[in-house]
């Protein structure tokens, strides 16, 4: 059996790519796919806890969060979409007119 | 005579007399105000209130014909401190002859003016102020406080200037009527002095008349005060009744038109002043002797002062109006002598009201007919107009003092009461004066109505309203006298007494002299007059003709000694004053107003302006500093959001 800490650490790295990814990516399908791994780092820290306390809660509440990941993974590419289609780039810094 | 107690319940009359005085200040308003639509120009108003005015005050006086007592009514008007001030109404016999000759008179007048005014300019406003002025006089002699009393005084006063300015467009006329105005000021200062001593004597509670008389009687005032007080009052009478030496508005007067003259300035304003001695009668017997030698010298000189003028006259209304002046002295004469001669002076007032008012509204309609007041324009006239010279002569007998006409037992009973008090030098003033009068009207009488008529205008006898007037008043001057003549009883003396009733006594010798005087006098002047001559025989005098031309020179004095000095010095003064200190005063305000603006509006852009646009400039600065924040790049938003998460993280754990 794994033991519990080296599972948590990988969990923390994967959380931190994503960030890094979200962060630091200009391509918008980057970016939603660095999200898909921020909430994957959460989903393994979930399943491990689980185990770890024999309590199924964690592994249904991971089950919610892949099919919540899902929705918003269409959302957010069908946004993509339509803002390659009006400006013809997925350029996240292009993107800014959220300012004053 | 039904004999009456003193007690009998007073009338309906006498409770409401008040409305006498009421109705002329409520006809003076109609007039005013809707006077011009109604039919007859809005004279209906006044003539009627006259006429109910009149018949009341029959009423009044039938109360105390019956040997009724006086009645007293007051409201409260208002109060200063301890001093109530009343609205009321006193009446006694006195009070009732008063009301009968003031509304009588005045009734008489409307009814003359309706001819002699006819198709004045300002016809109607005529009437309205006729009517103020009697309902002003009328407000005098009902009043029971000499604070109601004064404000009548003072309504007649402007009635009268603008009565004797009615014509202004002639400048003489607007200065007759600003010299009469001012004349009778100068006597209405020590009046209105008069009436605070008298307060201050009931020790600041009341002005009423009659407790003001028992205070005084009562000796609780200083004998100073009271002497004092006397004389200030006194001084209104002066003024007001043309006494001397402020006689010299009346004669000036004439100038308006002569229905007003007779109301006025014979029969009622002049005769407000005697009545005012004559209502504070208790002030004045209980002052020092002395009080009532003053006003018997000062009558005495007016007396025969202006009929001296009256000889000199050309303008037959100047002539009547010297002649008011000096019988208005008997008067106050008369008030001189005590009690008794307050009842033979009242009763002179009451008689020569008549025959004056008769004789100016006869000189009104000679001057109707002439167009001309100069009695060298006239002559001749006795053919032309019959009734007005009949009537005038009748009022001229009368006034001259031929038995057995009014003025006959007026001056009759004020001889007998000098005589009995020991008054012997206003005997012989009296006298004269009787002899003076008799002379100077039949000299009016002959220039007037004998002769060949030297004017230029065609004469003719004035209009039914003028002449039946006149009969009207040629009656009352015959039959008036009667009422005090102690062959009948003298029941005058009944109703007009102070203390106990007066009765006139008949001194054969008295009488005797007085007519010798009066028929003295017609001689001499039918002996001067009986053939008209270009030029006045009475210049033969020399100097003493120059002396009574120049009226004394008063005029000249006042003039020269009072108004040009105060024209010409005070006002110099008073226009340095006005040049350096008042308008140095607005031209220094000048620029300090400018400064204080100047500081207002620096105030107003650094402070407000400054506060308003501090707040936006900061706000401006605030969101130009954070708008950097805000850069629209999504992923800077989420740097922040995850700094914030590792923070609060940090924080909330407590690593």
């Amino acid at each position: 059996m794994i033991r519990l800490p080296l599972i948590l650490f990988f969990s923390a790295g994967l959380f931190s790519v994503g960030v890094y990814g979200v962060l630091a990516r200009r391509n918008a399908v980057l970016v939603l796919m660095s999200i898909e791994l921020m909430l994957n780092a959460v989903n393994v820290n979930l399943v491990a806890f689980s185990q770890l306390w024999h309590d199924l809660t964690g592994q249904v509440f991971a089950l919610f969060v892949i099919a919540v990941a899902a929705a918003e993974v269409g959302i957010g590419l069908a946004l993509v979409i339509l803002i390659y289609r009006n400006r013809e780039t997925i350029n996240i810094n292009e993107v800014n007119l959220l300012k004053w | 005579m039904v004999a009456e107690t003193a007690a009998l319940a007073p009338s309906f009359f006498v409770k409401y007399t008040w409305l006498i005085a009421f109705l002329p200040f409520v006809s003076a308003a109609l007039t005013l105000f809707v006077g011009k639509r109604t039919p007859g120009k809005g004279t209906v108003y006044g003539i009627t209130a006259m006429a109910v005015g009149l018949v009341m005050s029959l009423g009044v006086l039938w109360h105390f014909v019956n040997n009724g007592g006086p009645y007293e009514a007051n409201v409260s008007w208002f109060q200063i401190g301890p001093l109530g001030m009343q609205l009321g109404e006193y009446v006694d016999g006195l009070t009732a002859i008063m009301l009968v000759v003031v509304t009588a008179i005045s009734l008489c007048v409307h009814v003359y003016s309706l001819g002699y005014m006819k198709d004045d300019v300002r016809y109607t406003w005529f009437y309205v102020v006729l009517s103020l002025f009697t309902g002003a006089m009328l407000n005098v002699v009902i009043a029971s406080n000499l604070f109601q009393l004064l404000v009548g005084w003072e309504v007649m006063g402007v009635c009268s200037y603008l009565l004797i300015g009615h014509w202004w467009e002639d400048k003489t006329n607007s200065n007759a009527a600003i010299k009469a105005f001012i004349t009778t000021r100068v006597g209405d200062v020590p009046f209105m002095f008069g009436i605070f001593a008298l307060i201050f004597a009931t020790g600041f509670t009341t002005s009423n008349i009659q407790v003001i008389g028992h205070t005084v009687a009562e000796g609780h005032v200083s004998s100073a005060l009271v002497a004092g007080a006397a004389l200030l009052l006194f001084g209104g009478t002066i003024g007001k009744s043309a006494q001397f030496p402020l006689h010299v508005w009346l004669p000036d007067a004439m100038a308006g038109p002569t229905p007003v003259s007779a109301l006025i300035h014979a029969a009622t304003m002049v005769a407000a002043g005697v009545y005012l001695v004559g209502r504070l009668f208790e002030v004045f017997v209980h002052a020092d002797p002395f009080v009532l030698q003053t006003v018997g010298v000062v009558g005495a000189i007016t007396m025969l002062g202006a009929a001296f003028l009256a000889f000199v006259q050309d303008d037959i209304k100047r002539v009547l109006a010297y002649s008011t002046v000096s019988q208005l002295a008997y008067m106050v004469v008369g008030m001189s002598m005590g009690p008794a001669g307050r009842t033979a002076g009242f009763f002179h007032l009451f008689t020569h009201a008549f025959f004056k008012a008769l004789l100016f509204l006869g000189a009104g309609s000679v001057i109707h007919a002439v167009h001309s007041n100069n009695m060298s324009e006239m002559g001749g006239l006795r053919k032309k107009l019959p009734i007005t010279f009949w009537t005038f002569l009748i009022g001229s007998l009368a006034l001259a003092g031929v038995p057995p006409l009014a003025g006959f037992w007026s001056k009759d009973e004020l001889l007998v009461v000098a005589d009995h008090t020991g008054h012997t030098v206003l005997f012989a003033v009296l006298l004269a004066t009787a002899l003076l009068t008799a002379f100077y009207m039949t000299r009016a009488v002959l220039l007037t109505f004998f002769g060949e008529y030297r004017g230029h205008a065609h004469p003719h006898e004035s209009p039914k309203t003028m002449t039946g007037v006149l009969v009207a008043l040629a009656a009352a001057s015959i039959g008036v006298g009667l009422l005090g003549a102690p062959q009948l009883g003298s029941v005058f003396g009944s109703w007009v007494f102070f203390g106990e009733v007066e009765k006139a006594v008949f001194v054969p010798w008295v009488a005797g002299v007085s007519v010798a005087a009066a028929a003295l006098g017609i001689v001499f002047g039918w002996l001067v007059y009986r053939t008209y001559q270009e030029r006045d025989p009475i210049r033969a005098l020399g100097p003493a003709y120059t002396l009574l031309d120049q009226k004394y020179y008063m005029d000249t004095f006042y003039m020269k000694g009072i108004v040009f000095p105060i024209r010409d010095k005070v006002s110099a003064g008073v226009y340095w004053i006005n040049q350096h200190v008042i308008d140095g005063a607005v031209n220094a305000t000048a620029p300090l107003t400018k400064l204080a603006a100047r500081f207002v509006n620096a105030f107003d852009r650094k402070a407000i302006d400054g506060a308003v646009n501090g707040a936006a400039q900061t706000a401006g600065f605030t969101g130009g500093i954070l708008r950097y924040v805000q850069s629209g790049n999504v992923q800077r938003y989420a740097a922040f959001l995850f700094a914030a998460v590792v923070i609060f993280a940090i924080i909330f754990t407590r690593v």
